[in-house]
């Protein structure tokens, strides 16, 4: 029987929206504030949906306490008090909270204790969200 | 197609365990959750209904229906209960009160009902343990 299970954790790290590709008022017009040049920060909200069958001996689709181990190690320890545009994954691209959704699904998919990764929600505020549900 | 959610808590004491393993080994794969004296939580039920806005209410159902048929099959047997114990679906070791279960026995009570009804469909059950875990399920296999 297919469940899906799903863990809120927060993460806190400090960002830049700015692209090379841009002029600096076409970065100012696409960006606002968010091109100030020293950066702010926000506390994000990463939720991490994992699709499975429920195993009949546990009761579980993944056991909570490895997955909350794959997400430390994989997303928490590499962005959590962190600058986001210091990170190889955006030297090439901004670090909007689009993209940053999409690399935590890159960085987990591999990396589960059982099941699938079906989404990750990226809270950015309490006011706006992305999904990825990797397509 | 509209989908129509209703959220209602219940508080719960639970523990896990599985009768077929030792002490042991229910110990390290459930931690503190298979302290055998329980713990508890507060729960928050998320059931989404599907369907068709009626043509002349403009209800896909009745929201105070959906209250009345969660309370009725869900929240009554559930609320201020241990499930361990006092749930028919995971009383004597028959399944262990995990919110994935949990969500899966909620849907099958409240599949019949829902659906029989003739209008919406149930479409998703998400049960929330804390406010950063919770698990659902769709009705599927």
């Amino acid at each position: 029987m297919k469940a899906y299970f799903g863990r809120r954790v927060m993460l806190s790290a400090s960002h830049r929206l700015h692209s090379e590709a841009l002029s600096a008022e076409e970065n100012r017009a696409a960006y606002g504030k968010c091109n100030n040049p020293y950066g702010h920060g926000h506390n994000y909200v990463v939720e991490v949906l994992v699709g499975g069958a429920v195993d009949p001996e546990t009761g579980m689709v993944v056991n909570l306490a490895v997955l909350d181990e794959a997400i430390r190690k994989r997303v928490l320890e590499r962005f959590d008090h962190m600058n986001l545009n210091v990170d190889p994954l955006f030297l090439k691209q901004a670090p909007t909270t689009e993209n940053l959704c999409r690399e935590v699904f890159g960085l987990l998919k591999d990396g589960l204790p059982a099941g699938e990764l079906e989404c990750v929600r990226m809270e950015e505020t309490e006011n706006n969200f992305f999904e990825y549900y990797g397509n | 197609m509209i989908f129509l959610t209703r959220r209602a808590t219940f508080s719960a004491s639970h523990y896990y365990w599985n009768e077929a393993w030792t002490a042991e080994e229910n110990e390290r794969v459930f931690g503190r959750c298979a302290n055998r004296n329980g713990h508890g939580h507060n729960y928050t039920l998320e059931v989404t209904v599907a369907g068709e806005p009626d043509a002349v209410t403009g209800f896909v159902v009745d929201l105070k229906w959906l209250k009345d048929v969660m309370e009725r099959e869900v929240l009554a047997d559930f609320d201020h209960r241990h499930l361990n114990l006092e749930v028919q679906e995971f009383a004597e070791g028959r399944l262990n009160p995990t919110s994935e279960n949990i969500a899966i026995v909620a849907w099958n009570r409240l599949e019949p009902v829902v659906d029989g009804a003739g209008g919406a469909r149930l479409s998703c059950v998400r049960v929330y343990e804390t406010p950063e875990i919770f698990a659902e399920y769709r009705g599927e296999s």
